[in-house]
């Protein structure tokens, strides 16, 4: 691929670099005149009473080191992309540099990860080694969102704790990071009005044992039944195969206060996991998936 | 040598607008310096970032426009206004637009102040002001070069000194770069979007940014170099032929050095390659100023001793040369993978800022004040030592915690353990850095301070005293 769209620009980029450099030597060759065998002399001119110049030669060494750069530049060129479409005799690109890299890289790491990939995911949480591995990756790929303690933030949920927005069984959690998810659930402001809102707020407040005014807590129930059962169920105990939370455990992903609750439900959540599997590869999934998974079955895991 | 204009009642030099220029120096100093040492304290406690518009993103921008633009400017504009009439032994050209070019910058300035904090940013680094100020800024800036260049055609002298080589350089290319860089369309009064689009806004905004350093930063400060320390040592500058040979290798090789600032990045490796063995090149023409600045010293380095304004100028030129140096091996490919996006490039440009810009123009200023007031010298001379030692022990610590950090944060970013993952989060290498911020903080703190010294100094200087404006010199016999 080229990185021109015609010959024009080539042939400008060459014949400006080769130039410049040439320009260079010029301007030292120029300058360079015979070194004074006695004192040096001013150079003649004068300004503002006291300004004046000394002719002195330009100082050895600087000019080598002038002539060294120059002739870096000119070996460097040779060897590597610079001059135009002329790719370098060492036929060095920052993309080929980049795949061999990564190719060099999981070549060296991909046994480690092979070793657990047949094993069973319960097994592999059980494997003190293994569940090292599982902690970096995690700390490297998942800790930005879910916290490096695992126990999440608002709006991340915690992992370390036995509710499980779309299950906790293995193929569950790896399923989740594999492929990610994305949560709806959708704004209720233009179905319900205002009274139906704060009556639905309660209630739902209510039923992980929140206080609230009995009145509305009734009439809310009914709402609820109507609006949101058919995601959350009739008993609010949720639904894994759609993502729907538990509304009864006392476990609130973005907060129980009545303001952010009136929130949640008139103006939906749109909670977004993203897709991991390409990113990290089935191998890794299986490890990080088994380190999730023994965070809450920490039983199992030791 | 010194004798009255020939033929003519006592003419005098303009020096109104460079008294203006000086002083808003020192003003615009403190202000971009403060505003630096703000965000500095802001790193070490985010608890300091209030609001939207009291917030690291937007003070910061806020912080390199006044020190570059705003004291660097003033500090440009006020020397190479003094130094073009007297090296030309005539006053300026057209005095009221000299005037326009201050009351102009000083708008420019002040309207910085007021549109970033409140977040109406172009977001080009360096030129993130929006269009209706650069089209005040290329007003403003057609007029500083119709003064300079004007002087220097009604000059009386038939060679024109090398300083002045070094303020048109740096005029020329300003204009060039601030016209290409700028070019944007406006959408609305207060928003804009750039006239190139992807890898090339991305090449256009660092050909800009590294043109910013070599000119605006680099040639105007030489110009500024060549005046100031062969005057205050009393001494012929070293070399004529060297100023010629390091003159037009640098204004001609800065122009290629952009690319370093993108490597590793969408931009295509053959202009990766360019711009980094181009940079290269430049340790030899860099170091050109340097020394033909530190040899003119060579027979009067007692002066070193004594002379506070000297040690000012002849240390600016130690940190040109370190950051110059440092310059070139971070644009190494190789060297750049480990420090780019860490502290060590903050630490690179505040060695260059502080070390040299700042005290480069600080030493010019102490010359200048006196001389603008009619004075011999400044109030004070033992407060000019002592704002000297603050500043450099300023510089020291500011550079050497953001070296430390930065290769600090290299390192950690790029630790992986033998299962290849990163041994470190990104958070423990911020946790990691607290330190050198806070020692940084107490760096630019003690630079700061020495600024006030400054302004207590230049206050008990010019107090009472009456603006001088001395007579015109005639041109030195031999050029007759």
């Amino acid at each position: 691929m080229s990185d021109f769209i015609n010959d024009f620009w080539n042939i400008y980029v060459v014949v400006l670099v080769i130039a410049s450099l040439l320009f260079c030597a010029f301007i030292i060759l120029s300058n360079k005149g015979a070194r004074p065998s006695g004192t040096v002399e001013l150079h003649g001119h004068q300004w503002d009473e006291t300004l004046a110049e000394w002719n002195n030669p330009l100082p050895r060494w600087w000019v080598w080191l002038f002539w060294i750069t120059i002739v870096f530049a000119i070996v460097y060129l040779i060897a590597y992309p610079g001059l135009g479409r002329f790719g370098g005799k060492l036929d060095w690109s920052s993309a080929n540099a980049y795949s061999k890299e990564v190719k060099d890289a999981d070549a060296k790491v991909a046994p480690l990860f092979e070793r657990y990939a047949k094993m069973d995911l319960k097994q592999v949480a059980a494997d003190p080694d293994a569940r090292a591995m599982g902690e970096r990756l995690y700390l490297n790929n998942c800790a930005q969102c879910h916290g490096t303690d695992a126990r999440g933030s608002r709006g991340f949920p915690n992992l370390t704790d036995a509710d499980w927005l779309y299950g906790g069984e293995p193929e569950a959690i790896k399923t989740t990071i594999t492929g990610g998810r994305n949560a709806m659930m959708p704004p209720f402001a233009a179905t319900l009005d205002g009274e139906q809102v704060r009556d639905v707020v309660q209630y739902v407040r209510s039923l992980s044992g929140l206080t609230g005014d009995n009145m509305r807590i009734q009439r809310g129930k009914d709402v609820f039944a109507t609006n949101c059962a058919a995601c959350h169920g009739a008993d609010a105990h949720g639904n894994q195969i759609v993502g729907a939370p538990n509304l009864t455990d006392g476990v609130w992903l973005y907060g129980s206060t009545e303001a952010i609750v009136t929130q949640t439900v008139s103006r939906g959540r749109n909670g977004h996991m993203p897709a991991h599997g390409e990113l990290l590869g089935d191998n890794k999934v299986h490890l990080v998936a088994a380190y999730v998974w023994g965070l809450s079955n920490t039983t199992a895991a030791k | 040598m010194k004798t009255a204009a020939m033929g003519s009642v006592q003419e005098t030099y303009d020096y109104r607008v460079v008294r203006q220029f000086a002083l808003m120096t020192v003003v615009w100093g403190i202000v971009g310096m403060l505003v630096g040492v703000v965000i500095a304290a802001q790193l070490v406690w985010p608890e300091l970032n209030f609001g939207e518009w009291f917030h690291f993103g937007r003070l910061r921008p806020l912080h390199t426009n006044a020190v570059i633009f705003a004291f660097g400017g003033c500090a440009l504009m006020a020397t190479s206004f003094f130094v073009v009439q007297r090296t030309c032994h005539t006053r300026l050209f057209a005095p009221w637009l000299a005037e326009f070019v201050f009351w102009g910058w000083q708008i420019v300035i002040v309207s910085a102040a007021i549109t970033l904090p409140l977040g109406i940013t172009s977001g080009k680094e360096y030129a993130e002001l929006e269009w209706p100020i650069d089209i005040l800024i290329t007003l403003v800036w057609v007029a500083y070069a119709l003064v300079f260049f004007g002087t220097i055609v009604k000059r009386k002298t038939p060679h024109i000194y090398v300083a002045n080589w070094f303020y048109g350089a740096f005029i020329l290319a300003v204009a060039v770069l601030h016209l290409v860089n700028s070019a944007a369309i406006p959408a609305g009064l207060w928003k804009s979007y750039s006239a190139y689009a992807g890898v090339q806004d991305a090449m256009v905004q660092w050909w800009y940014g590294h043109n910013a350093v070599g000119f605006f930063l680099t040639a105007g400060f030489l110009g500024m170099m060549y005046y100031f320390v062969p005057k205050q040592a009393e001494r012929p500058v070293f070399s004529y032929r060297l100023s010629v040979v390091h003159f037009w290798a640098l204004i001609f090789t800065y122009m290629w050095a952009g690319p370093h600032h993108l490597h590793y990045t969408a931009l295509p490796d053959w202009t990766q390659s360019l711009g980094m063995v181009f940079s290269l090149i430049l340790l030899a023409p860099s170091w050109g100023g340097m020394i033909n600045g530190i040899m003119t010293l060579s027979g009067a380095w007692h002066k070193l001793r004594t002379d506070p304004i000297l040690k000012f100028l002849i240390t600016s030129l130690s940190f040109y040369g370190m950051s110059t140096f440092e310059g070139p091996m971070m644009s190494i490919k190789t060297v750049n993978a480990l420090s780019h996006y860490t502290d060590w490039t903050i630490g690179h440009v505040h060695s260059g800022a502080l070390g040299w810009v700042a005290m480069i123009s600080i030493g010019s200023i102490y010359y200048l004040i006196p001389r603008l007031f009619g004075q011999e010298k400044m109030y004070s001379v033992p407060a000019v030592s002592i704002h000297f030692w603050m500043s450099t022990l300023g510089v020291v610590l500011y550079i050497a915690s953001m070296w430390i950090a930065g290769v600090m944060q290299g390192l950690m970013w790029r630790a992986i353990n033998d299962d290849g993952t990163l041994t470190y989060t990104f958070v423990e290498s911020v946790k990691a850095t607290y330190p050198f911020w806070f020692i940084r903080l107490l760096g630019g703190a003690l630079f700061l301070s020495g600024m006030f010294v400054m302004a207590w100094n230049v206050w008990k200087t010019i107090a009472g005293q009456k603006p001088y404006n001395a007579p015109v010199v005639a041109p030195a016999a031999a050029h007759a």
